[in-house]
């Protein structure tokens, strides 16, 4: 057991301390980088991402994937947008839940078209991922929704308030990763998922009901999906049907990955993803503020993925040798 | 074998068909079709208000494609689909300056008109017949810079954020703002620290907005000439608070920026009627296929509500002088 | 409880032919398969176009059109390879990029041909040699390894290129516009390329491994077969072949881009996939991805021709995508393959 919390907590201080070499050595050439509100910069680029990748994290450790996210993201925001054009007196905050359940629902219909056709996940949310796209530009027609429609308290979440410090939609994310992390550790339905991840077959020997666990995976990462969806229009102040959340999933599972969850299943922590997420965060902000231009950036994004995936692969595989042979020589 | 003859059968007719159409004779229900650089566009939606209204008066057919991505390649497929589709007329908006030439040069061969709409092929205008621009692209620059100095007192520290390295709209517009900034003494208290780009994406503008404000605390103007950018900046001023001390301006469309002018964010911004550009490329193409306008350098014709349009060289035709200023007088009037 | 038994004990029991399942009438095992499934649909959508937007249906312009898909198609044979082989490779779009803008610069700066286009193969050597190095030395899960790849690659081409066009010099342009016997030559190329592939996954030890290493990667390599050997071959001639792809596309286009084929990725594995190939190994065919990339060329023609908007288009790609898998799938759980 001592081994196993040394190998774990090895990995996520891997990921902290990648970030705060990364973090000083901008902060040298920098020194602007470390500056208080340019912290709260670079927050201002998470929520988004946080929300999702939590989520993401749970189907992931499930031995699952959802590639559809981004359009989830999409579609909920867009629908949610329309309401508000289409009838403005409805209370703004009703918008959550109506975005939250339609990325639960679209979450719920992955979940069971993987279940029902046995299907990889890979391919059904590639599918979906398509399908959602497309419908919703059908459902925009393809026209933006602008700003105008789009409540003002809802923006205003996004705004620094003058006594908060923090706007609401970080709250919001930090509300979801403390639930994400009490879900996880210390629910029954969060230790079932990391059950079926590690060992599929063995899991519904046991008595867990694969179905029902993994249907709710689905549905939480499309609900997610939704928030953030709503938290899009928040932050951006507009939905656009070609532009909101595509290309989102890369970023997210980019994100997970790197925070140290397998992508073989049964493997993954929230604080992993947090630093994982964070760190992406970092480099983005970094980026601008040293003057890169932008043509270099998706370069440095891909090789911080790749050696974050060689990094997070080397520490696995010593901790398997750590493991062997520590019982090795216990016997 | 059914199959085979069926198909050669079916591909003689459509060859002929094709065949048949491509060169319009006369008469004013002619097939055009604009190709928009991608769907989800808003500014395109309000060119394509002007071609309907136009074709609705003129009598043509009028429909509007685009694909779903901007990049170099993405509108050949839809450009041969045109083609096959047997139209008169293919006004674009392209998104590469040579990508297409091999299609375009298929279509023309086929007779079929073509005009570049809102932008044109730089470097390779041969491959069009003619270039339908908003305003005349040089006075673009000095106008940006007139109406960003008016609104910081002609002193300060100022930058430009703009939309990819390579887009030649921009960066035309930004070298004259230079040269106007060097040359013109009336600026002298103006200096351009910084251009950054942010690929006209809501999420980079707004991250290299956030870092122009970190890296020149000093900072009291960004102009963005590109709509995405003038309103992710607006955005980041609204957000957080500082709009006395960063004055935003830029090219915007009306629709996207009415709350911020209106909430004072945005003191005041430039744009031109991307309607009228459709209006204009729709009665072009009339004229010319009816014989009534010449397409030659220096020609002169009247189009509706417009007045007199001249073409210049390289075939371009403005469809106004000026660009027009939106404050918060007059932001109401428009309906894009 | 005890049961008496079926023989004596000093009787062996022999299994004789006549006990073993009955085999499965030819017909059969011919047309049952995941590759009916797009030949089928193959039938029925020129019949369905055909009424609706006769224009598409014409057989210059579905030849010359899928001259455009030609590059991917051509990946996308290949990707099957190493699909069937047990992992993935998201990268080729991006080493398409990425070789053909240094091929492009390269003649720019003066590099006569022959050069260039070993420098051009070359790099497509490496990017492929470097994904099988993440993959298969490292052993990096190749769905994010490639994702990454694909990023890093895409990002190369944009440091190198920026956001600007390079163009091609005049000589160069045009290869879709040759035709043999009427045929444009690039649409050639793919077909020759899949009957090779499909000849070697066929006909050759080296193809019969490739099976096997994607349906038990550990038994194979007990029962002797080089797995890590022939994954790396794939991966590397998926580079190779990326790099043709893109002389192949920049002769047609003229000039290129960072962001060529740029979401390419996806319509590869939509390929690969509609063709029946199984994407966890160890099924697939060559002529099932070379007539889904046809349906695919065909249907995308229909749909432009038809003014679809792209939204319209992704909902079918998207329902396409997911009935084709339900039905392999179904098709492979029922029959022994």
């Amino acid at each position: 057991m001592n081994a196993l919390k040394t190998i774990l907590l090895r990995r996520e201080m891997g990921i902290l301390v990648v970030i705060i070499l990364f973090c000083l050595a901008v902060g040298i050439v920098k020194p602007r980088f470390l500056a208080l509100d340019n912290f709260r910069t670079m927050l201002m680029l998470v929520p988004l991402i946080m929300i999702v990748a939590m989520g993401q994290m749970l189907v992931i450790i499930a031995r699952h994937v959802d590639l559809s996210v981004g359009s989830t993201l999409g579609f909920a925001a867009m629908m949610t947008a329309l309401m508000f054009k289409t009838a403005p007196d409805i209370p703004w905050y009703l918008g959550f839940l109506v975005a939250i359940g339609i990325g639960a629902v679209l979450g719920f219909m992955n979940g069971l078209t993987v279940i029902v056709f046995r299907l990889p996940a890979i391919i059904v949310t590639l599918g979906t991922l398509y399908l959602y796209r497309g419908l919703t530009f059908i459902a925009s027609g393809a026209k933006q929704i602008d700003r105008q429609f789009i409540p003002g308290p809802l923006k205003a979440m996004s705004a620094n308030a003058p006594n908060f410090w923090f706007p609401w939609i970080l709250i919001i994310a930090l509300a979801v990763v403390l639930i994400t992390y009490w879900f996880a550790n210390h629910s029954r339905l969060g230790r079932q998922i990391y059950a079926i991840g590690s060992n599929p077959v063995a899991a519904p020997l046991r008595g867990i009901p694969v179905t029902a666990v993994t249907l709710t995976v689905f549905s939480i990462s499309g609900a997610l999906a939704g928030l953030a969806g709503i938290m899009y229009a928040s932050r951006w102040g507009f939905v656009n049907p070609s532009n909101t959340g595509w290309g989102f999933e890369f970023q997210v599972i980019a994100a997970v990955v790197i925070g140290g969850v397998s992508i073989n299943g049964g493997v993954g922590s929230v604080l992993g993803v947090v630093l994982g997420v964070l760190l992406l965060g970092c480099v983005s902000s970094a980026l601008p503020l040293l003057g890169i231009p932008g043509t270099v950036q998706s370069a440095i994004y891909g090789l911080v993925i790749i050696v974050a995936l060689v990094i997070d692969q080397s520490v696995r595989e010593r901790g398997i040798q750590a493991l062997t042979t520590a019982r090795g020589a216990r016997t | 074998m059914l199959k085979r003859t069926f198909v050669a059968g079916v591909a003689a007719l459509g060859l002929a068909v094709t065949f048949a159409s491509g060169a319009f004779a006369a008469g004013h229900d002619f097939k055009i079709v604009y190709i928009g650089k991608n769907t989800g566009n808003p500014y395109f939606d309000s060119i394509t208000g002007g071609f309907k209204d136009a074709c609705a008066k003129i009598g043509c057919q009028f429909e509007f494609v685009a694909p779903a991505t901007a990049e170099a390649t993405s509108q050949i497929p839809l450009i041969d689909a045109q083609v096959q589709k047997g139209v008169n007329v293919i006004a674009i908006a392209p998104n590469s300056p040579d990508a297409m030439n091999q299609a375009l040069d298929a279509a023309r061969a086929k007779g079929i008109m073509v005009l570049a709409v809102n932008g044109d092929l730089v470097g390779n205008e041969s491959h069009r017949d003619a270039n339908i621009l908003p305003v005349d692209f040089t006075k673009t620059g000095p106008n940006q810079v007139e109406l960003m100095g008016s609104l910081i007192g002609y002193k300060g520290q100022i930058a430009i954020l703009s939309a990819t390295t390579e887009a030649p709209d921009q960066n035309t517009w930004i070298a004259a703002m230079k040269k106007t900034l060097e040359s013109d003494p009336k600026y002298k208290d103006m200096k351009l620290v910084a251009t950054v780009y942010g690929d006209d994406q809501p999420e980079k503008s707004t991250t290299e907005m956030e870092g122009l404000l970190s890296n020149y605390p000093d900072l009291v103007g960004v102009i963005a000439p590109t709509t995405v950018g003038v309103a992710a900046a607006a955005q980041v001023v609204q957000q957080r608070g500082i709009a006395d001390k960063v004055h935003v301006t830029g090219l915007g469309l009306p629709s996207e920026m009415r709350d911020f002018v209106k909430d004072g964010t945005v003191k005041a911004f430039q744009l031109w009627s991307p309607y009228n550009e459709g209006w204009l490329a729709a009665y072009f193409a009339d004229g010319v296929i009816n014989g009534t306008i010449k397409n030659e350098v220096g020609a002169k014709f009247d189009v509706p509500t417009l007045g007199s349009i001249t073409i210049g060289d390289k075939n371009v035709m403005n469809t106004q002088a000026e660009l027009t200023t939106f404050d918060a007088k007059n932001i109401d009037d428009f309906s894009f | 409880m005890t049961t008496e038994p079926m023989t004596s004990p000093s009787e062996p029991i022999t299994p004789s032919v006549t006990d073993a399942a009955p085999a499965r009438p030819l017909w059969q095992v011919i047309l049952i398969r995941p590759v009916m499934m797009t030949v089928v649909l193959l039938i029925l959508e020129p019949i369905v176009a055909s009424i609706f937007w006769p224009q598409s249906i014409d057989l210059q312009y579905i030849l010359s059109t899928f001259t455009l898909t030609a590059p991917l198609a051509l990946m996308a044979l290949v990707l099957t390879l190493v699909i069937i082989s047990g992992e993935i490779d998201l990268s080729p779009a991006s080493s398409m990029a990425l070789t053909a803008c240094v091929f492009a610069a390269v003649l720019q700066a003066g590099l006569p041909f022959p050069l260039a286009v070993v420098v051009c193969i070359g790099l497509g050597f490496v990017l492929g040699l470097f994904n099988a190095f993440l993959v298969v030395y490292l052993r990096l899960p190749s769905l994010i390894a490639t994702i990454g790849t694909l990023t890093f690659y895409r990002g190369l081409a944009q440091v190198l290129a920026g956001d600007a066009s390079i163009k091609f010099p005049e000589w160069y342009q045009g290869l879709n516009l040759v035709t043999v016997l009427g045929i444009p030559v690039p649409d050639l190329i793919v077909t020759l390329a899949a009957i090779l592939l499909a000849l070697l996954l066929s006909a050759t030890i080296f193809g019969r491994q490739i099976y096997q290493t994607g349906t038990n990667e550990i038994a194979a390599q007990h029962a002797g077969i080089r797995t890590r050997l022939i994954k790396t071959a794939l991966f590397v001639t998926l580079g190779v072949v990326s790099a043709l792809a893109g002389m192949m596309f920049t002769s047609q286009l003229g000039t290129v881009r960072y962001d060529l084929g740029l979401g390419g990725e996806l319509q590869m594995v939509l390929m690969a996939m509609l063709g029946g190939t199984y994407i966890f190994g160890g099924r697939g065919s060559i002529l099932g991805t070379f007539l889904a990339a046809w349906l695919l060329s065909i249907m995308t023609n229909a749909m432009n021709t038809a003014s679809w908007l792209p939204a319209t288009q992704f909902c079918l790609l998207g329902v396409l995508l997911i009935v084709s898998i339900i039905i392999t799938n179904f098709i492979y759980s029922r029959t022994q393959r």
